[in-house]
């Protein structure tokens, strides 16, 4: 093809005497007439440059932060020793007072670097006994680094990670000095077993009483709501609840005095620990989560408490304000809204769409409809969580509440933010992008196929429902892809409508009616704000942050995979020849 | 006696410069199945059939022939009121099937499209199987009978020359089918509905001669079971299938008649030119 245009041209030349054809040796662009091939590559290539390495940041930070890492014990020249693991190094410019302190010839090391030197940040965990997770250390202010291996990393459940040496264990009374990895392991597990014991005692059993009294007081009110106080009904249904009640109380009472007995117990197994400045402490073994000798471990070891991080992080809930433990809730908050919104949205979508297309007169008024369809697109999503809140949760909500549990008021059941309205909100920010989408998908039917249809004497209704929609279903899903994807990385309108910092109960469970739509969830989005702008520490929100975006990331993909495995099944029917 | 009466009534056509229509079609024993007194439509401002007349023959087939854009489609579409589908259209004059007016307010279009099927310029089978494509007008009607479904897939694909081809794969799908077998499903499609009258578009302009050639046959049985109106670019083709021939010529009736007469002997100037080649 190439060559023949190029004889042609060598014909043209000859005949008019043009320069010459061929101004270079080798492929030329400008020969070719494609110079803007290059704009066009690079604008890819820098697109996807920024993608590669943004995608890069987060897998690579996410999937390192669980790994464990060796602790340093490092002795500094004024003679103090701290513990910890090494985060990150970077180089930095030290205070003037910082360089006085220093002896001259360090002062004159970092003077020819043109005042800048380096600092290591060591995770030194022990916040009981510092009241700081995190420590920078200069490089000039290190005298020896060593790794002795009978330092212990500890993750607990209060005060968070424990560095340090474990100076005694005592079970039954019995105190262990020094103990071996194996009594420790041994103690480990009676605490263990005693703390679920206890944790199963007070959440299910006791929590399923305190559901059960508040079951019988709203009866009560119940019946006071329907036939008036002081009517001999209302004062049935006090009596009967004020006895059900007592019997549960002491149900309550009896399984409180166990729980507090097995507490008893379980924190009569001691442990003794000492961090590495010799400070002593003693509290119950049951606090320990996690702990190896970090200097100690094999690499199979260590691909062990990586995976043991992972499986926690996944299917635990959170604890120490969120920047430890897992994110369990979080993901399930995550997937149930992003369902209950496609499917709120599609057929909304869908059916709007259908009628702009197929039944409205095309005309100023559907034209201005869709523009404004398609500004609904580029309205602020907080604007949206602002509506949702007002609307949904409050008039609609409000409404509900009056109408169906008046016995809960004041305490709203749909009156407040929740997964419903939270979902309702998302389906209507994104139903603008399900409407355009569909639209266009419609709009590629064939007319031919139409036509076929109608002159077979199809009604319209039976030529969309068995012809046009079927067609349409491929370009329709894309639409549903790109609203769940948007709507599962949303956050902003989120924060307004029912996603909360720590959810204590599932969405969906065991109590009756299953499906709690009305109760307010977590969410991944917003976990990441909150671990790494709104705890405590933010350092230690760090990983978390990586870890947690990584996780969306993933639920994310894995929701689209899906779709568009679904989508590429239906093109097929249409384009092959198989079903 | 037919003839007379249309002549009389398209005796307007003179009126506005245009010489009137002539007429001398072939009369079906059967009597008329379509008749067109006046027709007139207009594409918003634009008026794209003038005053037509004509009597469609039962049992019969009727070519429309024309150059491009001469309004023989239009006409074809108006039929079975496949028109509706376009905005800005306005139709005039009286079209009636056997006794019943097409055009007006009570019709029921449904029904009326479910009295004749229709075959499009380009084969245009459903993203379905085979048999669910013929079986579909049935389908519309809310047959579910899963016996009468294939009593009347069966019939339709032998009406239609393509049992023997697809008898073993009636459950795949309809788009792996050769261009001229769609288009022989198609023609299934439209009868399996039991129509009185075949509305084809250009059925062949699609397809390689051979496929042709089957259509073209395939026309010759079906015409004794249906009123056939057939629109072709292809003059030899309109000599060789139909009865009778219509020409027409920007948007008006030129000539109506025996189909080797307008050939072999045409009555008007203006068929005359076109049938030798020398416009169109």
């Amino acid at each position: 093809m190439v060559d023949m245009v190029g004889g042609e041209m060598k014909m043209d030349t000859k005949a008019t005497g043009i320069a010459a054809i061929s101004r270079h040796k080798g492929s030329d662009l400008t020969a070719r007439g494609e110079p803007m091939v290059w704009a066009m590559g690079g604008s890819l290539a820098f697109g996807l440059l920024m993608i590669t390495g943004f995608m890069g940041l987060i897998f690579w930070n996410g999937l390192t932060a669980f790994w464990p890492k060796p602790i340093e014990v490092v002795t500094t020249v004024d003679g103090r020793v701290i513990a910890g693991e090494p985060v990150r190094t970077e180089s930095y410019k030290p205070s003037a007072a910082d360089l006085s302190s220093l002896p001259a010839e360090a002062r004159e090391k970092v003077e020819a670097a043109g005042g800048m030197s380096e600092r290591t940040l060591y995770r030194i965990g022990n916040f009981d006994f510092y009241s700081n997770d995190f420590e920078w250390l200069p490089v000039f202010s290190v005298k020896t680094v060593a790794e002795p291996k009978d330092l212990m990393l500890v993750e607990r459940s209060e005060w968070g990670v424990f560095i340090g040496k474990i100076l005694s264990i005592t079970v039954d009374g019995k105190t262990t000095v020094n103990p071996a990895r194996a009594e420790l392991d041994a103690a480990d597990e009676q605490a263990r077993d005693l703390r679920t014991r206890r944790q199963a005692i007070e959440r299910d059993k006791v929590g399923a009483i305190n559901h059960a009294i508040n079951a019988e007081r709203l009866k009560a009110r119940k019946a006071v709501l329907a036939h008036g106080e002081g009517s001999p009904e209302a004062k049935a249904a006090e009596d009967a609840a004020a006895a059900e009640t007592t019997r549960l109380t002491k149900d309550f009472d009896r399984l409180s005095a166990e729980a507090l007995a097995m507490r008893g117990k379980e924190e009569a197994v001691r442990v003794k620990v000492a961090e590495i400045g010799g400070q002593e402490k003693d509290f119950p073994l049951a606090n320990f989560v996690r702990y190896y000798a970090a200097n100690d471990v094999s690499f199979f070891q260590k691909v062990g408490i990586y995976l043991s991080r992972w499986w926690e992080f996944l299917t635990d809930e959170p604890r120490e304000a969120n920047t430890e433990g897992g994110v369990w809730p979080a993901i399930f908050g995550t997937l149930v809204m992003t369902i209950v919104m496609s499917v709120l949205v599609a057929p909304f979508g869908v059916i709007s769409a259908l009628y702009l297309r197929e039944y409205a007169k095309q005309g100023t008024l559907v034209s201005l409809v869709r523009i404004c369809v398609n500004n609904l697109a580029g309205v602020p999503s907080i604007v949206y969580g602002v509506f949702g809140l007002g609307f949904f949760a409050y008039v609609l909500g409000g409404s509900i509440d009056r109408a169906f549990f008046p016995e809960y008021l004041p305490n709203p059941t749909f009156g407040t933010g929740g997964l419903l309205w939270a979902s309702l909100t998302l389906a209507l920010l994104t139903v603008p992008v399900v409407i355009v989408s569909t639209e266009e998908a419609l709009a590629a039917v064939p007319r031919s196929m139409r036509e076929g249809s109608l002159a077979c004497g199809a009604s319209k209704w039976q030529t969309i429902k068995w012809i046009v929609l079927p067609r349409a279903m491929p370009g329709i899903m894309t639409g549903l892809i790109l609203a769940m994807a948007r709507g599962a990385g949303e956050v902003a309108p989120l924060m307004i409508v029912g996603v909360v910092k720590l959810a204590p109960e599932l969405p969906l469970d065991g109590v009756f009616p299953f499906i709690h739509l009305e109760r307010s969830f977590m969410h991944l989005g917003f976990h990441i704000y909150d671990v790494g702008f709104q705890s405590r520490n933010s350092e230690a929100g760090r990983s978390m942050v990586f870890v947690t975006a990584l996780v969306l990331m993933v639920l994310v993909l894995a929701l689209n995979t899906f779709s568009i495995n679904v989508r590429n099944r239906l093109k097929r029917k249409f384009a092959g020849d198989k079903f | 006696m037919a003839t007379a009466t249309a002549l009389k009534d398209s005796s307007a056509a003179s009126a506005d410069g245009y010489d009137p229509t002539v007429y001398h079609p072939v009369e079906s024993p059967g009597g008329v199945e379509i008749s067109i007194r006046n027709f007139n439509l207009w594409y918003g401002q634009s008026q794209a059939l003038h005053n037509i007349s004509m009597e469609i023959q039962k049992g019969m087939v009727t070519a429309l022939i024309g150059p491009s854009g001469c309004g023989k489609s239009t006409l074809l579409r108006s039929l079975n009121r496949m028109n509706d589908l376009i905005d800005h259209l306005r139709v005039q004059g009286d079209v009636r099937l056997t006794d019943e007016p097409l055009f007006g307010p009570q019709v029921d279009v449904i029904a009326l499209r479910k009295r004749m099927g229709m075959v499009f310029q380009k084969p245009n089978p459903f993203p379905m199987s085979i048999a669910e494509n013929v079986t579909y007008p049935l389908k519309v009607d809310g047959v579910t009978n899963k016996k009468l479904l294939a009593e009347a897939c069966e019939s339709a694909l032998k009406g239609a020359a393509l049992w023997d081809e697809v008898k073993n794969r009636l459950n795949d799908s309809a788009l792996g089918l050769s261009g001229g077998q769609q288009q022989r499903l198609c023609i299934a499609r439209a009868i399996a509905g039991n129509p009185d009258v075949l509305l084809m578009d250009e059925p062949c302009s699609a397809l390689d001669p051979i496929a042709t050639m089957r259509i073209e046959q395939l026309i010759e049985e079906l015409k004794s079971t249906y009123t056939i109106v057939i629109v072709t670019h292809n003059m030899q083709q309109a000599a060789r299938v139909s009865d009778n021939t219509a020409f027409m010529y920007l948007g008006r009736l030129i000539e109506y008649g025996a189909t080797k007469e307008v050939f072999t002997n045409p009555r008007s100037k203006r068929t005359e030119e076109y049938v030798t080649g020398r416009f169109g």
